[in-house]
């Protein structure tokens, strides 16, 4: 399960944001999923709940997905990724390394892979509240 | 705000005792069979090794070591198949036999998303196969990688030369280890390179001499590890666990 790896890099860098802001204890922190790397959020949120350290007891995880949005530097049209539109081999490839999507998709409008990833791509910390 | 993955890079590496970049400012010196023969040589020899190839718009690593058909496991992250003795992990996992066009920003991405995930657990040795020149790979991996050190291989060319000492200079001006630099498909007797390197105060491991029945031997690690070369390699390579 790739999402508990993901939910390892997310406990460790709360903490270390804890750390850095002097944080006693984190109240609530919100993470942004991309779309393109298709996370499962059920999984990701057990590996969270099971992960959590003394400092993030409390914590309330606010998990937001963001569409995953492309746009072509060659023609300059924008479109969103649609994972139901693609094989399962190719989708699981670009969920392990969402740059994969350069090898396997191409503009819908000109058929050019140099596309820039707008928003959407993986995983992100937003913000993270805590007392001090 | 923050990009998780960067946290836990250094927890994901805290069980490799040396983390190794075969590296060079010019493509086509040999730095993906060195890293290669590098990583085989060393596992031979008993110690724990991984190869992470990090060319990702040319990765070839796959082809030295004969690698098909195979993919990592999925264990709170991934796991790299065992490959030779080797623990190996290539982009072309997912990349397939098709290129993978990424400019700066995506090697970027894929390096971190790749180091965020691959579980090495413990190893004596992680040989990396970097991408030619001094690019995101390479800044990258300075960067993300607190300890790591370079091998540098150039070629008897002044015009490889030329870019290579640009390497050296910087990686020695970060204050980044090298721990040696290899002179690969020498052709005629020259001290030009082992001068040059050893007037700025580095280790000159050796020369390779062009070996013409290498190409022969790519694919098949055993053909591999009895070319001239390998011994060569052998002979002059000074890693210690």
């Amino acid at each position: 399960m790739h999402e508990w790896a993901l939910a390892e890099a997310v406990i460790s860098t709360v903490s270390q944001i804890a750390e850095k802001e002097g944080l006693k204890e984190v109240a609530e922190v919100e993470i942004k999923v991309g779309e393109l790397q298709q996370i499962e959020l059920d999984i990701l949120e057990f590996a969270l709940s099971q992960l959590k350290t003394l400092k993030l007891k409390n914590v309330k995880f606010h998990i937001k997905t963001v569409k995953a949005e492309l746009k072509c530097r060659v023609c300059g049209h924008k479109w969103i990724f649609r994972k139901e539109k693609m094989n399962e081999e190719i989708a699981e490839a670009i969920h392990f390394v969402p740059e994969i999507a350069h090898t396997y998709i191409k503009c819908p409008k000109c058929g050019s892979p140099d596309f820039e990833i707008l928003k959407g791509r993986g995983i992100w910390l937003e913000s993270v509240r805590g007392l001090r | 705000m923050a990009d998780p993955r960067i946290g836990i890079i250094e927890e994901r590496l805290k069980g490799v005792s040396r983390i190794v970049a075969v590296s060079s400012g010019k493509g086509g010196v040999g730095k993906s069979l060195i890293a290669s023969t590098l990583a085989l040589t060393l596992a031979r020899r008993n110690y724990k090794v991984g190869l992470f190839d990090l060319d990702f718009t040319s990765p070839s690593t796959h082809v030295i070591l004969g690698v098909e058909g195979l993919q990592p496991k999925e264990e709170k992250g991934i796991i790299p198949p065992q490959v030779h003795g080797l623990k190996y992990m290539s982009i072309v996992y997912y990349s397939g036999e098709y290129a993978s066009p990424l400019r700066g920003v995506d090697v970027s991405n894929a390096l971190i998303e790749l180091l965020a995930i691959t579980r090495w657990n413990n190893l004596d040795f992680l040989i990396v196969d970097m991408p030619p020149g001094i690019s995101d790979a390479t800044l990258d991996v300075i960067r993300l990688v607190k300890r790591i050190e370079f091998v540098v291989i150039t070629t008897p060319s002044r015009l490889a030369f030329e870019t290579v000492r640009k390497l050296i200079d910087l990686l020695s001006e970060l204050g980044i280890p090298i721990v040696g630099v290899v002179e690969n498909m020498k052709m005629k007797e020259s001290r030009f390179i082992q001068q040059q390197i050893e007037g700025r105060g580095i280790k000159f491991w050796g020369d390779i001499p062009f070996d013409a029945e290498l190409e022969e031997a790519i694919g098949d690690v055993n053909k591999l590890l009895a070319t001239q070369f390998s011994k060569k390699l052998g002979e002059i390579e000074k890693l210690k666990a």
